[in-house]
């Protein structure tokens, strides 16, 4: 009972701070209501049991990228542009595209609702925490995955780097 | 129907996340929210991710989770070097002012 009204909880942070972030005319204040999805994110993973995802979650997510994003908000200076209109001209015909892609999804997920009714969860002789067995599998058989990933954060540092900076 | 939550309750919520996260990197003018836009994209298949995985207690899906992560903040990183670069050259940030290459 507790777990379900946590979740309406998270779910309630997730889908609100999202449209108040799609909707809000201040970036600062968009980046602020990404804050409040994010947490709300983090909450689910705390239910399902991830709890390294929810450590990475807060800390990367809400500690490194909205940080980064306020700093370029702070960077580009923004007034002019917070008095000009929020949405492009072809606002309609976007919305007209999201309107088929959340048909296309409810009706996948109508066509599929019976491959949802699952046995019950199969309780595996649990050794250990979450976190655990999460190393246990990442760096035994997702070891090379894993090294790739950090060739691609060095790239993505040397990158951006060179993107920002004004004479290389 | 609301109160067991089950694996069908997380994918509802991802979808709905997913949708609006289309919308506003659709409909936004300014590329800062449109990146934040694709950072609640990513967002929403992280939660289908671990929600699977708990449900069939396999680690893959919390490992395939870390993997988005890590390529979501390597994306912000790039994404937004760029729109110091473009900032920096153009005076601008909003998606439909960026017509160099219009016909």
């Amino acid at each position: 009972m507790v777990s379900a009204i946590l979740f309406y909880l998270f779910a309630l942070m997730i889908l609100g701070g999202a449209v108040l972030m799609v909707t809000r005319r201040n970036a600062v204040h968009a980046a602020l209501w990404l804050v409040v999805t994010l947490l709300g994110v983090a909450g689910v993973f705390l239910l399902r049991s991830a709890e390294f995802l929810f450590v990475v979650q807060i800390m990367l997510y809400i500690g490194g990228v909205v940080l980064l994003i306020l700093f370029v908000i702070m960077l580009v200076n923004l007034d002019a542009e917070a008095r000009q209109p929020r949405f492009h001209r072809q606002w309609l015909l976007a919305l007209a595209c999201a309107v088929v892609v959340g048909a296309e999804i409810v009706y996948v997920l109508l066509s599929g609702l019976e491959a949802f009714r699952l046995a019950p969860a199969v309780t595996a002789v649990q050794t250990g925490g979450s976190t655990e067995r999460l190393a246990d599998v990442l760096f035994s058989e997702y070891l090379l995955p894993f090294e790739i990933a950090s060739i691609l954060l060095l790239v993505a540092i040397v990158g951006s780097v060179v993107m920002a900076k004004k004479r290389i | 129907m609301l109160y067991p939550i089950t694996t069908i309750h997380y994918v509802i919520l991802s979808a709905a996340l997913l949708l609006i996260g289309t919308v506003g990197f659709l409909t936004r003018r300014n590329i800062v929210i449109i990146l934040m836009s694709i950072e609640l994209i990513l967002n929403a298949v992280n939660i289908n991710l671990v929600a699977f995985s708990e449900r069939f207690q396999a680690m893959e899906g919390q490992i395939f989770a870390i993997f988005v992560i890590a390529v979501a903040v390597a994306e912000a990183a790039v994404g937004l070097g760029i729109l110091i670069a473009l900032f920096r050259n153009r005076e601008t940030v909003a998606s439909d002012e960026i017509d160099l290459l219009k016909w």
